[in-house]
């Protein structure tokens, strides 16, 4: 037995490192392997983000974060980045509960494997339901898609003016639509609209009351709208400050982007709010959803390893539950890039 | 791996602590910084900003050394990993360099711009090219 070891010794060390059979990491093939993919996958990112930075440095204006991502479910008015803070705390959980399933792998206790992996499944699928949400807030209720971006900053002081206000300057007038149900009853919807002026698009037969600039064709471009949020609250009169941000109301009613006017005290102008920087909404759709699409495919090899683990196909294997400890990496990985993500998109 | 079953149990609830408490202080600083939280109370950029990129490097950090266990792996394979992200200072530099001169020049760049597309038609630019922001 003793003669056995020293030669199978004495054959190792002939044997150089070039020859096979030795691990010069330490690591297996398959974990080295997985390393140099996020090696890989990380510079992906941070050329997105990057891609944001330059363009960022590039605008005189940028919406601001905690203006923007501002809403959570279940909550009235503003919550400036709760929402997306509740996001972090559950993909942190779920990475600590793949370390902890990593763990009992090694321990080969397949049970402890199997429900830790199930609770960072649900934490992977609570992160993409989440997603959902905020990105269905952004898309259908403040009309932010790849191409338009309505989040932008006020360039100068100012205050939001009324229908009255614009009349008085030449500003023509516009309504159109939804009396056509109720004009019996209310002797003539125009005049109704007429006599409320506040409310241009409000009531119960949802008129849409826009004003055009002097001697200006009729196309969305050119119409000025009475600045309201969208829950209908009237904001004419109100003053803003340089470099407060504002959001274009879109019209669930209109479906157009109700463009606020305004006036600033130096030239007594009447202006509306322009589109934001263009390339926010492309970025933040294609680099949160890239890390969307990561959260989604690590939940579907979460769940095919989960499988694997509860059929038994890795106590035969006895090498630690190492398939568990590779998709871990990659789980960790997809949090990691979320610390960036958070950093750049919600933080700065 | 290097640590004990135990000992790994305790580093697990050390890091859901950590990266929480870590995570809570960054966006207090952003909404303390930005007076959502102290009316009338903001604090400048050159901190705000520096704090919260800190205090991310230090959860990736966190993630990559504990969780990956990249602190029990073998030097060479930490390296080989680590040391080609030194790559990204490049890009940062570079690329945020580019882009605030692009501010810088606004106005030169659409002047010249214009010059270029004069007498231009049929070009692969469309004619609204001249008017964009």
């Amino acid at each position: 037995m003793a003669t056995d070891t020293v030669l199978h010794d004495e054959t190792l060390e002939q044997k150089g490192a070039w020859d096979g059979g030795k691990k010069p990491f330490k690591a297996s093939y398959g974990k080295l392997m997985m390393w140099y993919f996020l090696l890989s996958d990380a510079f992906t990112f941070a050329g997105f983000l990057i891609a944001y930075g330059a363009l960022r440095f590039s605008m005189p204006t940028w919406p601001v974060p905690d203006f923007v991502f501002a809403k959570a479910p279940f909550l009235h008015g503003e919550w400036p980045l709760i929402f997306v803070t509740f996001m972090t705390f559950v993909l942190i959980i779920s990475s600590v509960t793949m370390v902890r399933a990593v763990q009992e792998g090694h321990r080969e206790n397949k049970n402890g494997v199997v429900f830790w992996m199930l609770l960072t499944v649900v934490g992977g699928a609570g992160f993409l339901g989440c997603q959902a949400w905020e990105w269905n807030t952004l898309i259908a209720a403040e009309g932010m898609t790849v191409t338009t971006n309505p989040f932008s900053n006020h360039t100068e002081g100012g205050i939001y003016v009324t229908g009255e206000e614009m009349e008085s300057k030449g500003f023509k007038k516009v309504v159109v639509g939804g009396d056509d149900h109720h004009g019996d009853d209310h002797g003539g919807g125009h005049s109704e609209g007429h006599g409320d002026e506040a409310h241009g698009h409000g009531g119960d037969h949802h008129s849409i009351t826009y004003y055009l600039a002097p001697d200006t064709e009729d196309i969305p471009e050119n119409r000025y709208f009475v600045k309201s949020d969208h829950e209908g609250v009237v904001k004419a009169g109100e003053e803003f400050s340089e470099g407060s941000p504002y959001l274009i109301t879109f019209g669930h009613g209109s479906h157009m982007y109700e463009y606020g006017a305004y006036t600033t005290p130096e030239d007594g102008q009447i202006k509306k709010e322009e589109f934001g920087p263009k390339a926010f909404g492309a970025l933040f759709f294609f680099i949160t959803g890239f890390h969307g699409f990561h959260v989604l495919s690590g939940v579907a090899f979460l769940l095919v390893i989960l499988i694997n683990v509860a059929s038994g196909l890795y106590v035969k294997r006895k090498n630690g539950y190492e398939m568990v400890e590779k998709i871990g990496l990659y789980w960790h990985f997809v949090d990691l890039v979320w610390v960036f993500v958070f950093l750049v998109f919600y933080l700065l | 791996m290097g640590l004990s079953y135990e000992e790994s149990k305790k580093v697990v609830f050390k890091g859901l602590i950590l990266l929480g408490v870590v995570t809570i202080v960054e966006v207090l600083i952003a909404l303390v910084g930005n007076g959502h939280v102290i009316e009338g109370f903001t604090l400048p950029r050159i901190i705000m900003y520096p704090l919260m990129i800190g205090l991310s490097l230090y959860k990736a950090y966190f993630i990559v050394y504990e969780f990956m266990h990249m602190r029990y792996e073998v030097k060479g394979l930490a390296m080989s990993v680590l040391l080609p992200t030194l790559l990204l200072v490049w890009a940062i530099v570079a690329f945020f360099q580019e882009g605030s001169s692009w501010n810088q020049r606004r106005e030169q760049i659409k002047e010249k711009d214009k010059i270029e597309l004069e007498g231009q038609t049929g070009m692969l630019l469309p004619p609204a090219t001249k008017d964009m922001q």
